[in-house]
């Protein structure tokens, strides 16, 4: 029987419409903007001043904390301004813009396609690469790997979960660069697999890719044979099931354990890493590639087939751009989503940019998404069937609504992962995770006042 | 270019609706509905109507008129109620018996609790047992009105009204059986006798499996319901043969497949967990036993639903699901 | 028969005795003793129990005053100062009178100003839509329109003007309990003197967005030039971070800076009549003359506009006609006071 998590989960439909479609390369527009804050933590200071030129993979933004992580360039020019701008959300953020010329590399970088399968010995050096190359978790949280990749001395990780789930409807990035990029996917699982000093690795994909499963086997069988370094990685079919993909979920389908509340998968002895970001860490610490690119979808029911694409795209192209090179916004879409319908966020200002996590551009009809009419809770029980933490969404809601923060604590709300099930599932369409999402938050809050004074 | 929608995520929706889910309902009541017309005919027919239309018409007064609120008679949850309380009469019952149990389960049962998902008991099954206590010559004449097909059945009485009266005469079940000309076989197509649904457990059976296709409800309730009729029984049939009936006859006859298939898994009134389901499952199957062989009335499922309804609380607080990572 | 009722009536006196000693005995072993001057100052309170003060309900309010040692940080809101001159005789402490306060709205994006460019369709909560983005519109400051601030007022004092999507804050009504402005999660409602006759003047903004950018999303948008700051003879206006901000201990409501405001996102309230630009007698407002409004101007224009259109008659003149909303609502609050005032200036 093929793995999956315990709890929960749903099946949303796959609309793998633009599984078939070869990744292109984006030209570079006249201007880019590069955000500060594409990561988790605290946001980059931005180090350039207008006038400043830059080259291809400049620093242009450097960390401020500890979880934090370096801005590059993307391109060569000349930077216009430095100021706020709207992000996605509609959001004030620092960018930087830059005025395009030809590219010009930094010096140090290799952009050749050579495949370079040997893994350094030293540790240390790996992870100064990662760091400096600004790598950050592509799976959607954009957590910065170097610090996943260095676990508290009193922890060990037992095992490299590669995660190639991609179990939300629509998307295909992940499932083309396992296609396409294979080799390199594989070798960055080596060298984290190395820095971690873990005996296995595993890869996890769903059920509906097999030809990312059959290449992905091969890929190791063949690695593992040329070179050294590659043994104790597997390739793991799992159920398809959504969400898959989270954290907590992969661990318990590959593994068997549960993460304890509030704790990191590290206690477990797992650490989760996306493909896409098993390929950035091969272009850093191989070519010395700073993370500028990666791979989006762009994909929708009301595209035309033709236009279903999968694009290498740099940090800091207008989403408007891509939209336009695309053929422009299809006149049926109502929302636009950048990354998955489950967990996506809805776009509000198509001038924001490109991020290291970006994911997609899905256009969705309002036939599609416009939220129904809320009616009464008629305690069906298929918000906690579904929810794959094991909580009970349609309690929280209520206790959420009426702003009763002990008794969320109590009903574990912390524990909430947001994947956006209970709402999926409900027959009475009521908002289940919007308010549950907030006093999420509100909780976390208080419990983290709640232990800050003691330590 | 339009405006565009911006929402919290997810950004899509199951195909469900409490609409759907009602529909399936009665669509898995059809195949009961058409038995129970072709058998008791045009009586049935105005049983159905009246009890459906009261019941919508009371709701949509209700929401409109009392609670001031649009009405909610478009989630076809009035019209489960209606056909499931038809289907729980006499089936020569006059027709303003079926009003007054339309009038108290959706006036009384549903809405004062304040309409759907809010009620504490089911309004079909509440509505059948307020008319058993108010009007209990109308609810105990098993009179067969004339149907479009006639069968030859030996009286319109109920087989466990028939076995508990022949019992406290002092009869052994082997005489009463061989008197009433019973088979297994009969009860499980055509069973005449007993409420207007009760007729073919077949056509329940139907239902039950359109029901578990489309996940519309999980077995759990109504396997238990029947696990526990049957063990239980068999125990006290092993024992004594003679004056216990026994478990496939007890799970044939009566309400015990209408009622679990139907009234005990509405939603709104059993446990959310399966873990609940099962307890739930298990103390209806107890006591309707323990009422069919110890208590007065001959047929305990309506009370034993009712009565674990009242629980449902309880077992929702003490049964809750499995959380992940907290052992 | 008989003996049965006699004896069932003998046998429930009996156990109602014996049960009322029960409980005279329980209440008097368990009795909480409490200070008694709790009661009596409870007994004072408006008994609203909407948690302004700042604690949980009247009788934790109550609690609060008798164990503090003075009645300088406690302070009832709704009640006012009458209460707390109430509170302060009970407990025989002093009191500091504090104005009247109100919630005040600072926001004048309503649809015509500021045009939509999404459409929400989450929940119709403040805080959902706050933690998700900026708004439906292009500033990222203003007011969300779910009215959250509607549902956390508990005297109805709150409601959302359908026109604008804004909401209108009822002056009778609201008792300046801070609930609104807690519950605000743009931080948009703000607690101001409520001023003598209600009048006031504020800053109906908070974009700290730089002109440009503030005025491309909002036409009301405060632009943060400082023409108000320059012409406030009494220091009482700064801006900061590209928004202007009243001090409303200082401001002696001459509403110059009503006049120069650019935008119109100044407001007046429960003036008699419109702001006007060449003030008579400047002198007067310099040396620190309360009173408001150019007096020979409004004579004028005053009876003919109030006569005519109610909202007309509180229209600042540089001010979009788009809020008229706002000062409707307010109309109908102060009309009274708007009667008194002519008669006042007709003598």
């Amino acid at each position: 029987m093929k793995k999956t998590f315990s709890i929960g989960g749903v099946h949303p439909a796959d609309s793998k419409i633009a599984a078939e479609s070869k990744i292109e390369t984006l030209p570079v527009p006249k201007t880019v903007y590069i955000s500060m804050i594409q990561h988790l933590g605290a946001p980059a200071k931005a180090i350039v001043a207008p006038g400043d030129r830059v080259r291809t993979g400049q620093v242009i933004g450097e960390p401020t904390g500890f979880i934090s992580a370096y801005v590059h360039s993307s391109v060569t020019g000349t930077v216009k301004s430095v100021g706020l701008r709207k992000d996605l959300n509609g959001i004030p953020v620092v960018h930087v813009e830059i005025e395009t010329e030809p590219d010009e590399w930094m010096d140090g970088i290799d952009t050749s396609d050579t495949l370079v399968t040997a893994i350094p010995e030293d540790r240390q050096f790996i992870l100064d690469r990662i760091k400096n190359n600004g790598v950050v978790g592509l799976g959607g949280a954009t957590f910065p790997t170097h610090v996943k990749l260095c676990p508290p001395p009193d922890k060990k990780a037992e095992c490299l979960i590669l995660n190639g789930a991609e179990c939300e409807p629509y998307l295909t990035s992940d499932y083309r660069i396992m296609l396409e990029k294979s080799e390199q996917i594989v070798v960055g699982a080596a060298i984290m697999k190395k820095v971690l000093g873990v005996g296995r690795a595993v890869i996890g994909i769903e059920e509906n890719k097999p030809a990312a499963i059959a290449r992905m086997q091969e890929t190791v069988a063949r690695l593992r044979s040329e070179a050294s370094g590659y043994d104790g990685i597997e390739v793991m079919t799992l159920k398809k099931k959504y969400p898959q993909g989270g954290e907590k979920q992969l661990i318990d389908a590959v593994m068997h354990r549960q993460v304890k509340s509030m704790g990191l998968p590290i206690d477990v002895g797992a650490v989760v890493q996306n493909v896409a970001t098993s390929l950035a860490v091969y272009d850093a610490v191989q070519k010395n590639m700073p993370l500028i690119t990666n791979t989006l979808t762009v994909t929708g029911g009301c595209l035309p087939a033709d236009r279903q694409k999968n694009y290498l795209f740099r940090i800091g192209y207008p989403l408007s751009y891509i939209a336009e090179y695309n053929g422009g916004v299809p006149e049926a879409a109502s929302k636009i989503v950048s990354g998955g319908p489950m967990m996506g966020k809805a776009i509000s200002n198509l001038d924001a940019t490109t991020q290291k996590g970006s994911s997609s551009l899905l256009y969705l009809r309002e036939s599609q998404t416009l939220r129904k009419q809320e009616s009464n809770c008629i305690r069906c029980g298929k918000c906690a069937e579904a929810c794959p933490m094991g909580l009970e969404p349609f309690l929280l809601n209520k206790l959420a609504r009426n702003g009763m923060m002990e008794e969320l604590e109590h009903n574990a709300v912390q524990d909430c992962i947001e994947c956006g099930c209970c709402l999926y599932s409900c027959p009475a369409n009521i908002p289940l995770l919007d308010m549950i999402r907030v006093a999420k938050g509100e909780v976390i809050r208080a419990m983290r006042a709640r232990t800050a004074p003691k330590k | 270019m339009n405006k565009l929608l911006v929402s919290p995520s997810p950004h899509i929706h199951a195909d469900i609706s409490t609409s759907r889910i009602m529909r399936d309902v009665v669509i898995a009541l059809l195949p009961s509905v058409i038995v129970s017309i072709l058998f008791y005919g045009w009586s049935s027919v105005i049983l159905l109507a009246v009890s459906v239309v009261t019941c919508i018409l009371v709701e949509y007064l209700v929401t409109r008129y009392l609670m001031k609120v649009p009405s909610t008679i478009g989630d076809w949850s009035a019209a489960v109620t209606g056909v499931l309380l038809a289907l729980n009469l006499p089936p020569a019952c006059p027709w303003w018996v079926a009003v007054v149990g339309a009038i108290f389960a959706i006036g009384v049962v549903k809405m004062t609790f304040g309409g759907l998902g809010q009620n504490l008991f089911n309004p079909a099954i509440a509505a059948r047992v307020f008319l058993l206590v108010s009007f209990p010559v109308a609810m105990t004449n098993w009179a067969r009105p004339a149907g479009f097909i006639n069968v030859d059945a030996t009286s319109g009485a109920t087989l466990l009204g028939v076995v508990k009266e022949g019992l406290e005469k002092g009869d052994t079940l082997g005489k009463i059986f061989e008197t009433n000309d019973f088979s297994y076989l009969q009860s499980l197509f055509i069973n005449i006798g007993g409420s207007a649904g009760e007729i073919s457990a077949l056509a329940i059976l139907i239902g039950f499996v359109y029901l578990l296709a489309r996940k519309v409800i999980r077995p759990h309730i109504t396997l238990s319901i029947w696990a526990t009729i049957f063990v239980f029984s068999g125990i006290f049939w092993l024992i004594d043969p003679e004056h216990f009936t026994d478990p496939l006859f007890n799970l044939l006859t009566g309400g015990v497949l209408l009622g679990s298939v139907f009234m005990a898994t509405d939603y709104v009134t059993s446990p959310m967990s399966a873990k609940g389901g099962i307890v739930f499952g298990v103390g209806i199957g107890l006591l309707t036993m323990l009422i069919r062989y110890f208590g007065s009335y001959p047929e305990g499922v309506s009370f034993a639903i009712l009565i674990m309804n009242s629980v449902v609380p309880l077992i929702n607080k003490a049964f809750k699901q499995k959380k992940y990572g907290r052992a | 028969m008989t003996t049965t009722i006699i004896w069932t009536i003998v046998a429930v006196t009996l156990l109602g005795l014996l049960l009322s000693v029960v409980l005279f005995l329980v209440a008097k072993k368990f009795k909480v003793e409490e200070d008694p001057r709790i009661d009596e100052v409870e007994k004072v309170m408006p008994g609203a129990n909407c948690g302004g003060c700042g604690y949980a309900g009247c009788r934790a309010f109550a609690q609060a005053c008798v164990s503090a040692p003075n009645l300088d940080n406690n302070f009832c809101p709704v009640g006012g100062n009458e209460v707390m001159k109430k509170v302060a005789a009970v407990l025989g402490m002093e009191v500091k009178e504090k104005a009247p306060m109100v919630a005040v709205v600072r926001c004048n994006g309503t649809c015509e100003n500021r045009p939509r460019t999404n459409t929400y369709d989450g929940y119709q909560s403040c805080k959902v839509k706050a933690a998700l983005y900026s708004g439906d519109t292009g500033c990222f400051y203003g007011c969300l329109g779910c009215g959250d601030c509607v549902a956390a007022c508990q005297f109805g004092a709150i409601s959302m003007d359908p026109v604008t999507g804004l909401p209108v804050v009822d002056e009778d009504k609201c008792t300046g309990c801070g609930a609104c402005a807690k519950a605000c999660p743009k931080k948009i409602i703000e607690l101001r003197n409520k001023g003598p006759k209600g009048r006031r003047v504020f800053v109906s903004c908070i974009n700290m967005e730089k002109g440009a950018v503030a005025r491309k999303s909002c036409k009301a948008a405060c632009i943060g030039c400082g023409k108000c700051e320059k012409e406030c003879p009494f220091g009482a206006i700064t801006v900061e971070h590209n928004v202007a901000y009243i001090d409303f201990n200082k401001c002696r409501l001459c509403r110059k800076c009503v006049v120069v405001c650019p935008t119109g996102a100044i407001h007046d309230v429960n003036f008699p009549a419109p702001a006007q630009k060449p003030a008579p007698k400047p002198a007067a407002a310099q040396t620190g003359e309360v009173k408001p409004a150019p007096k020979p101007a409004a004579q004028a224009e005053a009876p003919a506009a109030s006569k005519a259109t109610a909202p007309a008659a509180e229209n600042p003149v540089a001010k979009p006609a788009a809020d008229a909303e706002k000062t409707t609502e307010r109309n109908l609050a102060v009309k009274p006071a708007e009667k008194t005032e002519k008669k006042e200036e007709q003598i």
